[in-house]
């Protein structure tokens, strides 16, 4: 079998990310400086690569690569359609934001880990990477490993109150792992498969029994507490807010939507349509996701730590995502049906929340400034940094025509469509919540004034502005400018069709069967 | 040679495009005063001219919009304007008063020395964007992204002295208008979902009442009149109030015309261009809007009469103004709809002068209770009598512009007959109110005797903002006599005749 060279692709994006981790660690040794420029290269060399994947699944049609050679259900299949190849452009754009960011604010808040830090951030976006190529089950639940473990350390990285952080986001975490495995040792136990490909082939006659039964419980539950889902959200707040900045803005914008990803093929790849409409799992998840939503934004007002506040308000846009997710048998537009709604806002929620981490881990580096309230005048100090912060939060709340408008709806239209007119007014009133809790802060920033400062009439007032890096500020103007851009763009439905794609391959949307 | 400079499909997109230019140029100008406020006036009498060479094309094309789409959003719903005739008079109006708001603000805001004013002048922009982007956009789902950015750009305005009471009354704003939003979005997400369309039709969308049931299209009402929260209907008033604090030329040109006027103007395309008269009739929903129109009404001048601060008084008046303009839409015969969109221009030009007086006392003399300012008439002449032509207008009183419109309400009552021609005694009462809350301003500016007594010597605001108060003074006289300045009549006859079908 000759493969072009684009159907390499899906293997070196893993492999050149591996060797690069351990590449890190060795040139560490002779020069800390050597670690971001291996890290920036490797991650731009993998974004090109995903980029012409995503090209070559648009235009040439799906991706196999057999490892080593071996042929399927024996040897490790990695398959790259219109789903993966959208998530992996996701991943690797935002990893090379967040890398980019974190030259300087590593260099200043870690400076004695900068080489560990680069290989396990190297590894973490390995791991990223692999859950989202790969075609088998359990290599899939090794991949998840390898993430979970580099995320691990990399929250500890800040020692002290992060260790704890990082410690019950471990136990959680391993409970969640744990299950994962379970469902794939019962899946195995009962088809003597791991490839998905060959399990969704075996499994429809087998549909009625009730390991296989047990087994997608396992994995709904397992990964359920890797994303955060609400009521299993309760390591995220912290290992959240005590991680480097750069990493609360992976683990929201990226870590916990690969696990939905993960859900998402494992419920329509290893299972599929057919099976989830026999159980009514997606019905109740719906309701926890509207549970989570709304709770979620509730706990968020009651923060007053800005990188706490982002980590609830990251509970509830979960919920947002897995409603979306729950809706989408049950929707037939060929708009806004089937898998649309919840993969357009996992880039949403991607570009809005790495922003605003990005931008807290900006006020935390200047001046170690956590709380809302400590934020008065920073409008006037760090004008750019708080406009990037201003145009993520109306996105967040949602006002067109930025991609939080455009989620909230195409989510709506959804809700419409399948009858569950209860979930439109959760959707309305939680975009009120994020109104309360985002506008705070944008007040403080802009218009309270401090207790000693005077009403000054002149036009310059007496702060100075004192900006963040410019290596720091190109990346948060480029997500602040994307959440506005992408809206647009998404209005406009040129990249629909990529998502269109998504439904064709699982039968959502406009081509479910009635 | 006007069509060869800008060909005529693209001119609704400029319009909306000045002051999206200007603002940055305001910004990029921040440190020099007077090159950026010169922009804020290139950008303003740009964008009047042209909205107002539009006029001309949809008079002269019976009715038929200048449509002009950037991109389809969901099918059959773009992104995209159509200028109609209603439209145009709601455009006029904002453009030609953010014209003379300019250089009030020029005046205003040098003379009190305020902070942050680059800051002001690009909201102002961005207001007045999203104002004229609503009268322009062709359908619900273009006119509710442009007024929700009509919403958050005004926000800075209110909360612009950064005061307590000023953040309080931000937060207020935003807490209404942005729930108001989230009620218009659920609002046209179903109108969508029933009909597939969103778009304005002249007599209203025909597949509504055949594809939703009747409980549903009153719900569907309810919804959209909560969206337009805007339109400072009781009991959902009390934002405008507390909005107050803003600086003047904000109180004048947002909450006399940009901003509640966005919500009237919603409210009179929702039951002349989405429902349709017709169906409005079949399901009774004309009598609870006018119910619900003249409570307000009253309500209001009630609670005017008790005001003391200058401001807040006019902001009752707004809302009772406002009201009255439902109400004529409410009344479902043309000359009711007639009289409510010759109200919308009208109404603005009274109240504008009224505003800009109120701020030009404050200029001179800090002065912001009526209880105050016994006397001034003397000190300020040219402005209060500005101030009495506003509010022989707002009394309905000849000869001014309001007696035109009130005219075309009762007129209107009459022709919509039944329980409708009951209302006239509401308007007289209404009216007797109006007369108790601004004649005793004219009588203490005027008659009242000045405890001080610091002489009479004459002592005006700056040119910059006595010429727009004496431009809109006269303007508000002009319309009583030739109500077809601006072209104001015919384009709202041409808007009318083409309801078709409006019926008494």
């Amino acid at each position: 079998m000759i493969l072009s060279v684009v159907e390499q692709f899906p293997v070196l994006v893993i492999v050149v990310s591996l060797l690069s981790a351990f590449t890190i660690l060795i040139a560490g040794w002779l020069n800390k400086k050597s670690c971001w420029v291996i890290s920036f290269a490797t991650i731009l060399v993998q974004l090109v690569m995903a980029v012409f994947i995503l090209h070559h699944v648009l235009t040439v049609g799906t991706i196999h690569y057999w490892l080593g050679g071996w042929s399927p259900p024996w040897g490790i299949e990695y398959v790259v359609d219109a789903l993966n190849a959208y998530i992996l452009v996701i991943v690797l754009s935002l990893a090379l934001i967040c890398v980019t960011y974190s030259k300087r604010s590593i260099a200043h808040e870690l400076p004695q880990k900068i080489v560990s830090f680069y290989t396990l951030y190297q590894l973490l976006v390995t791991g990223l990477c692999g859950v989202t190529v790969t075609g088998d089950i359990f290599n899939m639940y090794v991949f998840i490993e390898i993430f979970s473990l580099s995320a691990y350390a990399l929250i500890a990285s800040r020692g002290k109150i992060a260790l704890k952080a990082s410690f019950t986001y471990l136990v959680l975490g391993s409970i969640g792992a744990c299950f994962f495995l379970l469902g794939i040792g019962f899946l195995y136990s009962v088809t003597g498969s791991l490839n998905m490909h060959d399990l969704s082939l075996i499994l429809p006659p087998l549909y009625e029994n009730k390991v296989v039964q047990a087994a997608f419980v396992f994995f709904v539950v397992g990964l359920s507490i890797k994303m955060a889902l609400f009521p299993l959200h309760t390591w995220l707040p912290d290992a959240h807010s005590f991680a480097p900045s750069e990493i609360s803005a992976m683990l929201s914008g990226i870590i916990i939507e690969v696990s939905t990803y993960a859900l998402i093929r494992v419920s329509f790849s290893v299972y599929t349509v057919a099976f989830i409409k026999l159980l009514p799992i997606f019905d109740f998840l719906c309701w926890v996701a509207a549970f989570g939503i709304i709770i979620g934004s509730v706990l968020a007002i009651a923060q007053y730590n800005l990188k706490r506040m982002l980590a609830y308000s990251s509970v509830s846009q979960m919920g947002y995502i897995m409603l979306a997710v729950g809706l989408s048998t049950s929707t037939h537009s060929a708009l806004w049906g089937g898998l649309t709604p919840a993969l357009m806002h996992i880039l949403n929620h991607a570009l809005m929340k790495g922003c605003l981490f990005l931008v807290a881990g900006a006020f935390i580096y200047k001046a170690e400034l956590w709380n809302i309230t400590d934020f008065q005048g920073l409008g006037r100090k760090m004008p750019y940094t708080c406009a990037a912060f201003m145009l993520a939060a109306i996105s967040m709340i949602g006002v067109p025509p930025s991609v939080g408008f455009v989620s909230k709806v195409y989510i709506i239209l959804a809700c419409l469509e399948s009858g569950k007119f209860i979930f439109v007014a959760v959707m309305l009133l939680s975009s009120l919540l994020n109104l309360v809790y985002f506008w705070r802060v944008i007040e403080t920033m802009y218009m309270k004034r401090g207790e000693g400062e005077e009403r000054s009439h002149s036009h310059s007032s007496s702060s100075k502005i004192d900006e963040i890096p410019l290596s720091m500020l190109i990346p948060v103007l480029t997500l602040a400018g994307l959440c506005i851009i992408m809206g647009v763009v998404w209005l406009t439905e040129i990249p629909l069709p990529i998502l269109d794609q998504v439904n064709a391959l699982f039968g959502l949307g406009r081509y479910a069967i009635p | 040679m006007m069509e060869q400079l800008i060909p005529i499909p693209y001119r609704p997109l400029l319009a909306i495009l000045c002051p999206a230019i200007g603002s940055i140029f305001i910004v990029l100008f921040g440190k020099r005063p007077n090159i950026r406020e010169s922009w804020t006036m290139l950008a303003s009498i740009a964008q009047f001219l042209i909205v107002f060479s539009m006029v001309p094309i949809v008079i002269g094309g019976n009715g038929e919009p200048i449509k002009y789409t950037l991109f389809t959003a969901f099918p059959s719903v773009d992104f995209g304007f159509s200028v109609d005739a209603f439209g145009l008079i709601f455009a006029i109006t904002s453009s030609f008063l953010w014209i003379l708001v300019s250089s009030y603000s020029i005046g205003y805001m040098r003379s009190l020395h305020e902070h942050a004013q680059t800051r002001y002048y690009f909201c102002f922009c961005w207001a007045i964007f999203g104002a004229v982007g609503v009268a322009l956009s062709g359908n619900l789902f273009t006119m509710f992204v442009f007024y929700e950015i009509l919403t958050v750009s005004t926000y800075p305005l209110v909360a612009h002295d950064q005061t307590p009471e000023a953040l309080f009354a931000g937060r207020k704003y935003l807490a209404y208008l942005l729930t108001a939003g989230g009620f218009f979005l659920a609002a046209v997400v179903i109108t969508y979902y029933f009909t597939g369309t969103t778009d304005f039709v002249t007599g209203g969308i025909p597949n509504l009442a055949s594809e939703a049931s009747r409980t549903a299209l009153m719900a569907l009402f309810a919804l959209f009149l909560l969206g337009f929260m805007k339109a400072a209907w009781m009991p959902f008033h009390s934002w405008l109030p507390t909005a107050m604090v803003a600086p003047t030329p904000v109180s004048a040109l947002l909450h006399a015309v940009a901003v509640v006027k966005a919500g009237v103007f919603g409210i009179v395309r929702v039951v002349c261009y989405i429902y349709g008269v017709d169906l409005m009739h079949g399901l009774g929903l004309g009598l609870v809007l006018a119910c619900l129109a003249t409570f307000t009404i009253i309500v209001a001048n009630l609670f005017a009469l008790a005001q003391d601060n200058l401001k807040r008084r006019l902001a009752y008046s707004t809302i009772n103004q406002l009201s009255l303009i439902i109400f004529g839409v409410a009344l479902l015969s043309p000359e009711g709809i007639e009289g409510a969109m010759m109200h919308i221009p009208f109404h603005g030009f009274m109240k504008i002068t009224l505003f800009m007086c109120a701020g030009a006392i404050i200029v001179v003399s800090g002065k912001k209770n009526i209880s105050e300012m016994a006397g001034i008439g003397k000190e300020m002449p040219v402005t209060m009598i500005a101030f009495t032509i506003g509010a022989l207008g707002m009394c309905a009183l000849p000869p001014t512009a309001g007696f035109i419109t009130h005219h075309l309400f009762v007129h209107g009552c009459e022709e919509a007959g039944g329980t409708m021609s009951f209302f006239p005694y509401v308007l007289l009462i209404a009216a007797i109110l109006d007369v108790m809350y601004f004649f005793p301003i004219i009588y203490t500016a005027f008659f009242a005797k000045s405890e001080g007594s610091s002489g009479s010597k004459i002592n005006e605001a700056p040119l910059f903002m006595l010429v727009p108060i004496a431009i809109t003074a006269t303007v508000s006289i002009i319309f009583f006599f030739y109500p077809d300045l601006f072209h104001i009549s015919e384009l709202v006859e041409t808007a009318v005749s083409s309801l078709g079908g409006v019926h008494p």
